[in-house]
């Protein structure tokens, strides 16, 4: 990291670069090959390579959840997991998230569609990795009330302080109430 | 004229659509072929020179192309005037890669550019720094004593310096049976929006004097701002570039100057003729402005029977060596309380620190955090109920400036809030609510605002195809601007939401300031509906000249806009369809520019503010110390609400940043090293999800015909200005402990 970079007298040997590897992907169901190095992040992969960049970057550390995909239906930090480890994985970003989940219809995911209804977010930038951990957490199953919910999206951090609606919005979902607004 | 069809509807966010599929893009998404990627590497000394940077192992590498230091970076502009943003305070502002000198901790020293960010990223982590160290200060509470007055200049012009002392605060002090005096110690803290800075210059080759053209993407609260100092430091014609930025992964003032990852983006894709993204990480999010660290001493006086008679409150805050920032932290008790003796005082103190910068609700979180946890001291004291003791000092005019406001329905939001609140059936007694172990405490506090307005411009076309395109450089940083301009403008020409696009974030669009100090709403928001009249003029006249035209003889008083028609008043069978007035103009769009003015006779008269009444209840854990905010009310009275969805979750945004400031956030300083240890997302907290309970968000009605033509006030700043004071009194209430240093965190009860 370059805030804590100390003056390291210079290396005798020249540093390398390893060497760059055929990695596939297969995500949002269709299958891509990249020709990247060991160290670029899932996450990076998507943004800088695929130019998916629905799922973004807020810290790069596993801090913030901004990048939350899924993999296999579980919502992992796309920024914690290296691009070459997720060969034979089904990775689903928010781009894809209609497609996977409304039985063959184009259109909205129905968290997708509450979190519009609800002002689930203001700037954005945090919504599609809110949205993949809400539909990640469903699949998990452990939610069961509002307390549950806030807990388990904690990881996912909004710094414009939607959490409210984004309870509600997962809320309405969760727990349809036909004559609820 | 204007339609009430959709302003103060709860209208669905029109950018949601984009925000939900991932399809908004923001300032480091934008791809272009060839594009290289810049890495910034930045000092681990506070004050010093570089004596030695070590380059060498970094363009070793395949794929690095270059590394920019103060050693060969390009001749840029001379002059500070340059340099010097829409925001900036008095002073000379900091120039990146300017020279040798290390001005502050984490400042950026170089930048690498190769053709990954992985690559660049690695590279940077090999160039290697020898400094010569000097002394630095990046205390305040050590280095009060050289605070002094804050130069005056442009800026003073926004934030004003505390008025002349009134009457004579020291003898009313003396005097009053009822005294409180309090020292309130504020944490430095920083914006960190959820998307981090940065900049990608798309360059296209050209053989004018600029060496091409630039299409900036950067993230910003203003492209003009972004623009003007692009255009100077570097040299470009206005014509050879344009800055765009529709979307802002949030701002919260970040953004109201250009940050360094703009000079770094630009001066590489100039000197490179190539396209350059660079994009700051977490950790140099906290290289740049912040919230001062701050230090205030409120003393009140009051009769024996709680009218209040003497006011002091003053201020120290930090600033950099090179500029003067300043912010209004303590007038507003003067604006809110009537005491007589009134002296307010701000001073600053140079640190070897980077410059301060606007963070939401920049000096009146902070003053009013102090303030109000003061007259609630005063209140207990006076063994008066904090609401009703607020009720009986409550004044109808500002006695600072001595005019009356343009509206104030506080007293309406104390009203209000309290109710939802169930305030009444609060026991006064601190320690006199609990559950189990954890200790129940109930506070509250007032908010105020500035409700202002500048002057912008916006352009409105009616395409050939009917519909309405209306635009200006404006920005939406989540606040909802693309969703109640659309608003507006339909409203104000008659056409259905589905018809009309409002388009903002690009230079090539008419001029609106930066995005800040919650004025948008009101400023823009003239811009545009002063725009849709003089186009709904211009589109009459040309009904008027159509063939058989039922105008004919008809004055632009006698008719209305609606249904995409022009209807005479009377008689709503007299009309023609806009499509017609289009079609008759010899198939060419109809467009009008026009500038929105506050009117400033009008306004001066009167003080302008938003207010807001919060309600919060705490509980604190006895053994542990842990505060948790179960619940707040906020009650806000300012002006009209154009779009209550959206409205609610600007106030409810607010809530959490009180929840923040008041509990969680600080940025902690190492003195040692002068610099900021943690900063991350793991160790800089913010309110996450599960800190975040009931919160409900009451719109009191207030109309204001004075503030603007569309009588609102801004809801960016006042959802937070009263949040953290009813939080620390609220702790008061629960626990008997008055903490006067925020954030509160748990080693402060224990
Ligand atoms: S970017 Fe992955 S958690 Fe923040
Ligand atoms: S909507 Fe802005 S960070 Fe969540």
């Amino acid at each position: 990291m370059t805030l804590t970079a100390k003056a390291a007298p210079s290396t005798k040997q020249p540093p390398s670069l390893p060497a760059m590897h055929t990695v596939k992907l297969t995500v949002n169901g269709i299958e891509t090959e990249l020709q990247l190095a060991p160290w670029t992040s899932l996450l990076d992969a998507l943004r800088e390579y695929m130019h998916l960049t629905g799922t973004k970057k807020g810290c790069d550390h596993g801090q913030c959840g901004a990048c939350t995909v899924l993999v296999n239906g579980k919502r992992i930090n796309a920024c914690l997991t290296l691009a070459i480890m997720q060969e034979g994985n089904e990775i689903t970003t928010i781009e894809g998230l209609a497609r996977k989940d409304a039985d063959g219809k184009d259109g909205l995911h129905p968290i997708q569609q509450a979190f519009m209804d609800h002002d689930a977010f203001q700037c954005g930038y945090c919504t599609p990795g809110q949205i993949c951990s809400a539909v990640g957490m469903m699949n998990e199953g452990h939610a069961r009330t509002a307390d549950d919910i806030r807990e388990l999206m904690s990881g996912n951090i909004c710094r414009c302080g939607a959490y409210t609606n984004i309870v509600d919005a997962i809320q309405s979902v969760m727990n349809p109430q036909p004559d609820a607004a | 004229m204007t339609q009430q069809t959709y302003i103060g509807k709860p209208i669905n966010r029109l950018d949601g659509l984009d925000k939900v599929t991932g399809k908004a893009k923001y300032a480091a998404e934008f791809d272009t072929p060839n594009l290289l990627h810049g890495y910034v590497v930045n000092s681990t000394i506070a004050k010093g020179k570089i004596k030695k940077i070590n380059t060498q192992d970094a363009l070793g590498l395949p794929g690095v192309i270059k590394v920019f230091t103060h050693e060969n970076r390009p001749k840029l502009a001379w002059f500070d005037m340059s340099y010097k943003d829409q925001d900036a305070p008095p002073g000379s502002p900091f120039r990146p890669l300017r020279d040798a000198k290390i001005r502050y901790s984490a400042q950026p020293i170089a930048l690498v550019i190769a053709e990954t960010f992985e690559l660049a990223r690695y590279a940077a982590s090999l160039v290697t720094v020898e400094y010569e160290e000097m002394a630095h200060q990046s205390d305040l509470e050590a280095n009060r004593h050289r605070a002094r007055k804050p130069a005056s200049g442009m800026a003073s012009l926004l934030k004003p310096p505390p008025p002349k002392p009134k009457g004579n605060f020291e003898a009313a002090f003396a005097a009053a049976p009822l005294q409180v005096t309090g020292e309130y110690v504020h944490a430095v803290e920083h914006h960190n929006p959820m998307e981090m800075f940065a900049t990608t210059v798309v360059y296209e080759k050209g053989r004018n004097k600029s060496g091409g053209k630039y299409t900036v993407y950067d993230k910003t609260q203003g492209v003009t701002n972004s623009i003007l100092y692009a255009a100077q430091v570097f040299d470009i014609p206005f014509k050879d570039i344009r800055v765009i930025s529709p979307y802002v992964g949030g701002g919260f003032g970040s953004g109201l100057r250009p940050q360094y990852q703009l000079f770094m983006a630009m001066m590489a894709a100039r000197e490179l003729k190539r396209s350059v993204k660079v994009v700051l990480t977490r950790q140099q999010m906290f290289s740049f402005g912040h919230r001062p660290a701050t230090i205030q001493t409120v003393a009140l006086g009051a009769s024996a029977e709680g009218d209040m008679t003497a006011l002091y409150h003053s201020a120290v805050g930090e600033t950099s060596q090179f500029e003067d920032y300043t912010e209004i932290v303590v007038n507003y008790g003067g604006m809110l309380y009537p005491p007589e003796n009134v002296t307010l005082d701000h001073q600053i103190v140079s640190l070897d620190v980077n410059t301060p910068l606007d963070m939401r609700a920049p000096g009146g979180v902070t003053g009013i955090s102090a303030l109000e946890c003061a007259v609630d001291e005063l209140a207990f004291k006076a063994g008066i109920d904090p609401v009703e003791f607020r009720l009986k000092n409550y004044t109808d005019r500002d006695p600072l400036a001595d005019l009356p406001y343009s509206s104030k329905e506080l007293r309406e939001c104390f009203r209000q809030g309290a109710e939802r609140f169930g305030w009444l059936k609060r026991n006064p007694e601190p320690r006199s609510m609990r559950d189990g172990h954890n200790l129940i405490g109930w506070g509250m506090a007032t908010g105020i605002w500035e409700a202002s307005q500048a002057a912008a411009r916006a352009e409105a076309v009616l395409l050939v195809n009917g519909k309405l395109r209306v635009s200006s450089a404006t920005a939406d940083i989540g606040t909802g601007t693309y969703t109640i301009m659309t608003q507006i403008a339909a409203d104000t020409l008659g056409m259905p939401l589905e018809d009309v696009t409002f388009k903002l974030g690009d230079t090539d669009m008419p001029a609106a300031p930066i995005e800040g100090g919650s004025w948008t709403a009101a400023t823009v928001g003239t811009a545009v509906k002063t725009v849709c009249e003089e186009l709904a003029k211009k589109l009459f006249k040309l009904a008027r000249k159509m063939p058989d035209s039922p105008f004919a003889s008809v004055s632009f008083n006698e008719v209305v806009f609606v249904n995409k028609m022009i209807q005479l008043k009377k008689d709503s069978l007299m009309a023609v369809a806009l499509q017609s007035v289009v079609d008759s103009n010899g198939g060419a769009a109809v467009r009008q520019i026009s500038t929105g003015l506050p009117n400033m006779l009008k306004q001066r008269k009167y003080t302008r503010s938003a207010h807001s009444a919060v309600f919060a209840e705490v509980t604190v854990d006895e053994d542990l110390g842990t505060v948790r905010v179960t619940r707040i009310v906020s009650a806000v009275a300012a002006g009209r609400i154009l779009n209550p969805k959206t409205a609610r979750s600007q106030i409810l945004g607010g809530m959490v940043w009180g929840i923040g400031k008041a509990l969680e956030e600080e940025s902690v300083i190492d003195h040692q090293f002068g610099r900021f240890m943690n900063h991350s997302l793991a160790e800089y907290h913010v309110a996450v999800n599960a800190d975040v309970h009931d919160l409900d968000v009451i719109f009191v009605d207030e109309h204001d015909d004075i503030v603007n033509p569309l009588g609102v006030k801004g809801l960016g700043e006042i959802g937070l200005v009263g949040v953290p004071a009813a939080i620390a009194n609220a702790v008061f209430h629960a626990t008997g402990k008055r903490i006067r240093q925020l954030p509160i965190t748990l080693d402060k009860l224990l």
